[in-house]
């Protein structure tokens, strides 16, 4: 068992660190504030290939692998978990099930766009309807000659409003239920698709969410992504994969909350001594600190299954399950420890707390976490 | 046309500066990083080497630890790699450092077409010397301070800049030019270029490589041979933030007087 990283690895991990203090750290609180999505961060990011990281150049990937992919959005997250999202939600919930399910074809027209950051990509499962109980599924797609016709709608969907590419699943068969469920690739420009307004978070403000809407939307025949009736496997393997993502965003804000813990209570003084002098914060921070690493260890194991094509599922929903309670756990803490100018927005562990909390709903709520693990041990 | 590009690693001064109880500097304790300038220099050559596809080769003097630095100048974009690396070398002044780099880019080799690119001076020395004497040392014509450079063919124009305003000066391949932070903004590494990075060659110069270079004395390289020697290096005492007295008028230049007074600075 090596859990060492290789040069390359430790390479990116302090490119990642720079990018993210010069660039991401700066404008964090305006897009948090501003609710304004960061589009000329995701163009540097582009450039710098971080959003197409673990995929092959042969389709306009960087060539890395799934763990540095998981490291870029800690890296992102420990200053803004808006930011962070982003490379997740597009690189695991759309450019991965295209590359993983796509045909050929597919893949040669959508992958270098979406690998090279031109375009951005997304992911719509959830509906009004169908949130943990996916197989609820709605939206209907009926074939017509050469195309689908799809006709529903979707909630919640992570960079909604600047996605050009969107993995989207729907019915064509209600008499089959999970196997009546299949995953087509939707391009804005289809007629009949349209998106609605930016849904108010409590945090990730910056992140665009918001509904998709299918009004006899046409989606080519070659657009459909894997077999009839596979999309709901697709969309269970796809969160696989977006859970390392997830499980890392959570891990990034932990960590980003006990580094700015650590920091002001070595200045705060309070009854003539600094904060970190008192026992209560230093057991606290080490606390915080374990809870953060042991995170990090169930994440990176995860990332480093899913890059050896082993079975990383129940690794995966272990990592978001416990990266994610400890997140909101560690930036609540956090709060605590800043006092009162910790409520403030002057600070950013606020911020961080508003974040953390979604990180244990989306891509699988930590109950249907548990349903996965519980499942896998056999317990029934 | 290829680029060489000189660059140094040294401590991370911004952070905390660690000194011995005998006042030497302690570099081990201290996080290197490569020297500023010497980033403006290597993303002057990267961006030339985007708009005329040319060969970007980075060399370095240092400890075998100075690879990890090279690696991610091949990352950002550079093409091939040297570290001038020996005992002999160690404890070298500029004079000696100047002697070795200039043996070194000579045995790279420089056509027609070449241009050397440094920094203008290290974060740690302070002294901007090797640069223009690695120009002597190979008879290249030497431009300092650049904060702007044009290439075109052989011809190469570059903008220098003087506490006291500008001055342009024009020149022909090959050459040598110091860049200052106003010349660029160092690109990141990208992701691709770090998993290139380890691919892309570095090559080893120990003592053996130039000794015999005719560039080459014996006698001034090393700490031994080297003209300068540095005693001691200290962090000086902060100057603190000294007293305000507020007011005109004779009464305040009497509470001065008397200030000074019992000092006894007058």
């Amino acid at each position: 068992m090596d859990f060492h990283l290789t040069n390359e690895q430790q390479m990116l991990r302090k490119m990642y660190r720079e990018f993210a203090e010069n660039e991401v750290k700066p404008l964090a609180e305006e897009i948090d504030e501003e609710e304004r999505f960061p589009m000329e961060t995701v163009e540097k990011m582009a450039k710098l290939g971080m959003m197409g990281i673990y995929f092959p150049k042969e389709y306009g990937g960087a060539g890395g692998d799934v763990l540095s992919y998981a490291m870029c959005v800690e890296e992102l997250a420990k200053v803004c978990g808006t930011t962070a999202v982003i490379v997740s939600a597009h690189t695991s919930l759309c450019c991965a099930p295209i590359f993983e399910n796509g045909t050929e074809e597919q893949k040669r027209k959508y992958l270098p766009d979406l690998l090279s950051g031109r375009k951005i990509g997304a992911f719509g499962l959830t509906e009004p309807n169908a949130g943990t109980d996916a197989s609820g599924q709605q939206t209907t797609a009926v074939l017509e000659g050469d195309h689908y016709v799809l006709n529903g709608s979707k909630c919640f969907i992570t960079n909604g409003n600047v996605a050009d590419t969107f993995v989207v699943f729907a019915m064509t068969d209600k008499s089959k239920g999970n196997h009546g469920i299949s995953a087509f690739i939707v391009e804005k420009s289809f007629p009949g698709f349209s998106t609605g307004k930016h849904e108010k978070k409590m945090g990730i403000r910056g992140s665009s969410t918001c509904d998709l809407i299918f009004e006899d939307c046409i989606v080519p025949k070659e657009n459909l992504l894997g077999k009839e009736g596979k999309g709901f496997k697709i969309a269970m393997q796809t969160l696989d994969g977006g859970r390392i993502g997830i499980a890392a965003q959570a891990l990034g804000l932990g960590e980003g909350a006990v580094n700015e813990a650590v920091k002001y209570t070595q200045e705060r003084v309070q009854f003539g001594r600094r904060l970190s002098q008192f026992q209560n914060t230093q057991f606290q921070l080490a606390d915080m600190h374990t809870r953060m690493q042991a995170a990090q260890y169930l994440v990176y194991a995860a990332a480093m299954k899913k890059q050896n094509h082993e079975d990383y599922s129940m690794d995966a929903s272990m990592a978001k399950l416990f990266a994610a309670e400890a997140a909101s756990d560690v930036t609540r803490r956090a709060v605590q420890l800043f006092g009162g100018y910790g409520y403030t927005r002057e600070y950013p562990v606020e911020r961080m707390m508003r974040d953390a909390k979604i990180t244990e709903i989306y891509e699988g709520t930590s109950e249907v976490q548990r349903m996965v693990i519980s499942s896998r041990l056999g317990v029934k | 046309m290829k680029i060489i590009v000189s660059i140094k690693q040294v401590p991370d001064t911004s952070g905390k500066v660690a000194v011995n109880p005998d006042g030497t500097l302690n570099r081990a304790s201290m996080q290197t990083i490569t020297n500023p300038d010497d980033m403006n220099a290597l993303e002057a050559a990267l961006k030339i080497k985007d708009a005329t596809d040319c060969k970007v080769i980075v060399v370095t003097m240092g400890p075998p630890p100075a690879a990890g630095m090279l690696r991610e100048a091949l990352a950002m974009g550079a093409d091939e790699a040297v570290l001038v690396s020996a005992r002999e070398f160690g404890g070298s002044d500029t004079y000696a450092t100047s002697q070795v780099l200039a043996a070194a880019i000579s045995t790279i080799g420089i056509e027609d077409d070449d241009i050397v690119l440094c920094g203008r001076q290290a974060i740690d020395g302070d002294t901007a010397q090797v640069g223009p004497q690695i120009a002597e040392k190979l008879n290249l014509p030497q431009i300092t301070y650049a904060a702007d450079i044009t290439v075109e063919g052989k011809n190469v124009t570059v903008k220098r800049m003087l506490e006291d305003g500008y001055m342009t000066i024009k020149t022909q391949t090959p050459c040598l030019v110091t860049c200052i932070k106003e010349l660029n903004q160092p690109r990141y590494m990208s992701v691709s270029g770090v998993f290139e990075a380890y691919s892309k060659p570095l090559a080893t110069y120990n003592y053996e490589t130039l000794k015999d270079h005719p560039l080459i004395d014996a006698t001034t390289i090393g700490l031994k041979g080297s003209p300068t020697n540095i005693f001691k290096s200290f962090t000086p005492p902060q100057k603190g933030a000294g007293m305000m007295l507020e007011g005109d008028g004779k009464e305040t230049c009497e509470k001065l007087v008397g200030i000074l007074t019992a000092k006894h600075i007058i």
